[in-house]
C-alpha cells in the first residue's frame, strides 16, 4: 500500500464531507466543487486499486486476502456512487449524502491499511 | 413516485436519502462481512456469521423498503427496522453475557461497538423518519395547521 497516497485520499475526502456538510447546513444542494471533488476522489481510489492490484500481482499478499479485495471493490466504487446520489437528490439533502458518502471512504482506506498490515 | 397513492410523505428523499445511504452502507457491511466470513471458515463461528448475513439482509430489505416509497413500502420498512433493533438489542446483550456464542464479532456485537455503535441508533433514526414521513403532505407555511388528519393506522 502506498501511504501518501492514502494520507491525500483520507485528507481529500475529509475536505470534501467538510465541504458538502457546510454546503448542507446552508441548505444548498450540492454544487460544482462538490462532484468535482468527488471525482478527484474517484481518480485516487483508482489509483490506489491499480497499486493493489499490481502488488498482488506481483505476489505481495494482505492478512486477509478475501475481506481485502472485498475493501478494494467497494472503495473503488465508492465515490461514483456518492456522485450518483448526490445527483439524485437536487436539495440540501443531496450535500448531506455526499458528505456521509465521504465520511465513509477514510474509513475503508484505513481498514484497506489494516489489512494490509 | 408512488408516493401519491399513499398520501404520505415519500420515505426515500430529503433526509430519507441519507438514511437510506446509510442503510446501504449497513447491508454492503454486514453483507460482505458475512459473505468472507461463511466462505472462509463458517465452521469457527457458525452463529455469529449466519447473524451477520440475517443483519445484511434485514438491512437490504429496510433500504428497498425505504427506497420504495409506498404504504406496503413502509410497512416492510417498519418490520425490517423493529426486527433490527430487537437484534442489535439482543445480540449485543448475548455478546456481553454469554461471549462463548460469539467468538467472532458481527456488526451488531456489543451494541454495534465495532461501527461506532451506528447499528444501535440507526433503527431509532429509522422509526422516527418512518413516524415523521407519516403525517400527510402539507404546504408549508401560510395559516398555522391543526393536523389536520390523525392517523389511526398505527402501523
Amino acid at each position: 500500500m502506498s501511504g501518501p497516497l492514502d494520507l491525500a485520499i483520507i485528507i481529500a475526502s475529509l475536505a470534501v464531507a467538510a465541504w458538502a456538510g457546510f454546503a448542507g447546513f446552508r441548505d444548498r444542494a450540492p454544487d460544482r466543487v462538490q462532484f468535482a471533488g468527488l471525482i478527484v476522489l474517484q481518480a485516487g481510489v483508482v489509483a490506489m486499486g491499480v497499486v493493489s492490484g499490481v502488488a498482488l500481482l506481483r505476489g505481495e499478499r494482505p492478512a486477509e486476502l478475501e475481506t481485502f479485495v472485498g475493501y478494494i471493490v467497494t472503495t473503488v466504487c465508492w465515490p461514483a456512487v456518492a456522485f450518483v446520489l448526490g445527483r439524485m437528490e437536487p436539495t440540501k439533502w443531496g450535500s448531506v449524502t455526499i458528505s456521509v458518502g465521504c465520511l465513509v471512504i477514510p474509513v475503508l482506506v484505513l481498514r484497506l491499511e489494516q489489512i494490509w498490515g | 413516485m408512488t408516493s401519491e397513492h399513499s398520501g404520505m410523505r415519500p420515505t426515500g428523499r430529503g433526509p430519507g436519502r441519507v438514511i437510506l445511504v446509510i442503510y446501504c452502507i449497513f447491508a454492503l457491511a454486514a453483507g460482505a462481512r458475512a459473505g468472507v466470513q461463511i466462505a472462509t471458515k463458517f465452521g469457527e463461528a457458525p452463529l455469529a456469521y449466519s447473524l451477520s448475513a440475517v443483519a445484511a439482509v434485514i438491512y437490504l430489505v429496510a433500504a428497498i423498503a425505504l427506497s420504495r416509497n409506498s404504504t406496503a413500502g413502509r410497512r416492510v420498512a417498519l418490520v425490517s427496522i423493529v426486527v433490527e433493533l430487537v437484534g442489535v438489542i439482543v445480540v449485543g446483550l448475548l455478546s456481553v453475557f454469554d461471549a462463548q456464542a460469539f467468538p467472532d464479532a458481527t456488526v451488531w456485537s456489543g451494541f454495534g461497538q465495532g461501527y461506532g455503535y451506528v447499528p444501535l441508533v440507526l433503527p431509532f433514526v429509522g422509526l422516527f423518519w418512518l413516524h415523521r414521513t407519516t403525517r400527510p403532505i402539507t404546504e408549508p407555511a401560510t395559516k398555522p395547521v391543526t393536523e389536520p388528519v390523525t392517523n389511526s393506522d398505527g402501523a
